[in-house]
């Protein structure tokens, strides 16, 4: 592991983690022999090709998968099935259309069991720190795409979770939306306090966001390199030194692309 | 942290005044088009009489057969006083026998989408349950409900539990069978988000996989509704004593073919305005699904 021990034990730690699937083809191998420690507050971004198996790895932290090889910790414990300590965000919209934008933000904690009254306060405060105020009785389709992300990380945030896990959270946004929505994430990460793991296929906005970009092979995923970012925020992306690393890791996604390319080439 | 401003402010509101204007339009279009499609239906008809194709005792035309419509009620008087002629009695008469029929087939639809939609809760939820019931309920499932009237019969007699068994029947299996194929449907990302807030597998049933069928399992009884008219006609017919199919009955006995033509007109109009009832029902419930989805006239 290319990085320096920290005194603090590391909130999320994956061990020697693989995932295999059996299909009628054969054994697949997603991901093999995963290493990565994710500190607290610590802002990560897995960069790699389509099928490398980045999102794989974030459901298999989310305990949404579960794994052939390796262990998964969070906070110290094992992750062996769903928690609230991690949220997850999902890239195409995923609020229940049944249910008012207020209802969705506090779901989770009427699962819990809070009352209603109660979850409607929550609900205005949290859809007021994430530029929604008014949006508490409206319909999920009433709701542009990139709102409704912002439902999304507001309901996330409403069990307070330790780390958020976003799965390529603005691929289906407008580059306009897109780059706006950048810039509100670091501000729930500064304000939230929790770790970010975040999962994106776009070299600028792994540079935009991350503190270290994990850079994903093709098929089977492994880690092929960590790269750290020391830019200061906000980072301004026609900086020389913003074009340095963005050159860096499409050197290094190249050769994986054109791998990924010739592996489907030869499957299909 | 300060709120950001909305990158894409909400849809601008159309003027309600503008939407109500293009409904009334549209409005206005579909009622030509039902006016149209009617009349050429019942002109094509008044046109065969006319000219001496349609013999009038065997296919009269509307004009003859919605005539005489107190002769008509009359047929629905269930008054065994032979020669006991009264216009208001008959038309409460014919009013009773549509009550009578529309009760059944609300009853039946009741009890069935209830039963089915709990059944395949019940299978998904309790998987000891699904295996032992699953099987003997596919191999069911395509028995015709005409099939079932004999049995109907047999365990109900006569009367009104027959024909609503009859309802329930023509429901149940196909109900039952797809809420679980619709259970089976469910999004992944809709489970996959309770989970991660931490969902029982109850309260997954409950918040999540109920609503989320909900809308294509009524889609599903809207098209069952027509069936459940058909069968219920049937159990009529054959024995339950009273309703609209006991009068189709009738009509064919006496060899009246007037009163068989009205009666499948107020047998097609209560249908329809069952679907209209139902569809209303739909919106309200499920406000949630666009109206483009719910099917329009």
């Amino acid at each position: 592991m290319d990085r320096p021990l920290s005194a603090k034990p590391p909130l999320i730690a994956c061990r020697g983690v693989g995932k295999r699937w059996e299909t009628a083809g054969g054994t697949v191998t997603a991901l093999d022999g995963i290493d990565l420690l994710v500190d607290r507050r610590e802002f990560v971004v897995f960069l790699g090709p389509s099928g490398c198996g980045k999102s794989t790895l974030l459901y298999l932290i989310a305990g949404l998968e579960q794994l052939t090889s390796g262990t998964i910790s969070s906070g110290g414990a094992e992750v062996t099935g769903p928690g609230t300590d991690r949220g997850l965000i999902f890239q195409e919209s995923s609020l229940f259309p049944w249910m008012s934008v207020g209802e969705n933000v506090t779901f989770g904690l009427k699962l819990r069991g809070m009352g209603t009254d109660e979850r409607r306060s929550l609900a205005a405060d949290l859809l007021r720190k994430v530029g929604l105020a008014d949006a508490a009785d409206k319909r999920p389709d009433q709701l542009s795409g990139g709102m409704r992300q912002r439902a999304a990380m507001a309901r996330a945030l409403a069990l307070r979770p330790e780390v958020l896990l976003l799965d390529e959270p603005f691929a289906a946004l407008d580059v306009q939306t897109r780059s706006k929505m950048q810039d509100f994430l670091i501000e729930v990460w500064r304000e939230s306090g929790a770790s970010m793991l975040f999962v994106t296929h776009h070299i600028d906005e792994a540079v935009g966001l991350a503190d270290r970009v994990v850079v994903f092979t093709a098929r089977p995923g492994r880690i092929k390199s960590i790269v750290p970012v020391d830019l200061p925020r906000p980072r301004d992306p026609r900086s020389p030194a913003f074009h340095a690393l963005s050159d860096h890791l499409t050197d290094l996604l190249r050769d994986e692309v054109d791998r990924a390319f010739a592996e489907q080439e030869r499957v299909a | 942290m300060k709120a950001l401003p909305l990158s894409a402010g909400a849809l601008p509101a159309v003027a309600s005044t503008t939407v109500r204007r293009v409904r009334s339009v549209r409005g206005v279009a579909v009622a030509f088009w039902w006016v149209l499609s009617i009349g050429c239906f019942a002109g094509l008809w008044e046109a065969a009489w006319a000219v001496g194709w349609a013999d009038p005792l065997l296919l009269p035309p509307p004009h003859i057969f919605l005539a005489h419509f107190s002769d008509q009620a009359q047929a629905f008087s269930s008054s065994d006083v032979i020669g006991e002629v009264s216009t208001d009695s008959a038309y409460l008469a014919l009013l009773t026998t549509i009550v009578a029929s529309s009760l059944r087939v609300i009853a039946g639809l009741a009890l069935g989408f209830t039963c089915s939609v709990g059944m395949g809760l019940l299978i998904r939820y309790f998987k000891p349950f699904g295996n032992i019931t699953l099987p003997t309920i596919t191999l069911l499932a395509p028995i015709s409900p005409i099939a079932w009237l004999p049995v109907a019969i047999f365990i109900f007699g006569i009367g009104n539990p027959p024909a609503i068994f009859m309802v329930f029947i023509s429901l149940f299996f196909v109900m039952t069978l797809s809420t679980i194929s619709q259970i089976d449907a469910v999004s992944r990302t809709y489970l996959n988000v309770g989970a991660i807030m931490g969902a029982s597998r109850r309260q997954l049933f409950l918040h999540v996989i109920i609503p989320a069928i909900l809308p294509s399992l009524f889609m599903t009884l809207r098209m069952n509704l027509f069936g459940a008219w058909m069968v219920v006609l049937v159990a009529e017919a054959t024995g339950v004593g009273s309703g609209l199919g006991q009068i189709v009955m009738l009509a064919r006995n006496t060899f009246n073919s007037s009163l068989s033509f009205f009666t499948m007109t107020l047998i097609g109009l209560v249908g329809f305005l069952f679907d209209v009832a139902l569809r209303q029902i739909q919106n309200r419930v499920l406000f949630w699904v666009p109206p483009s989805a719910v099917g329009r006239l």
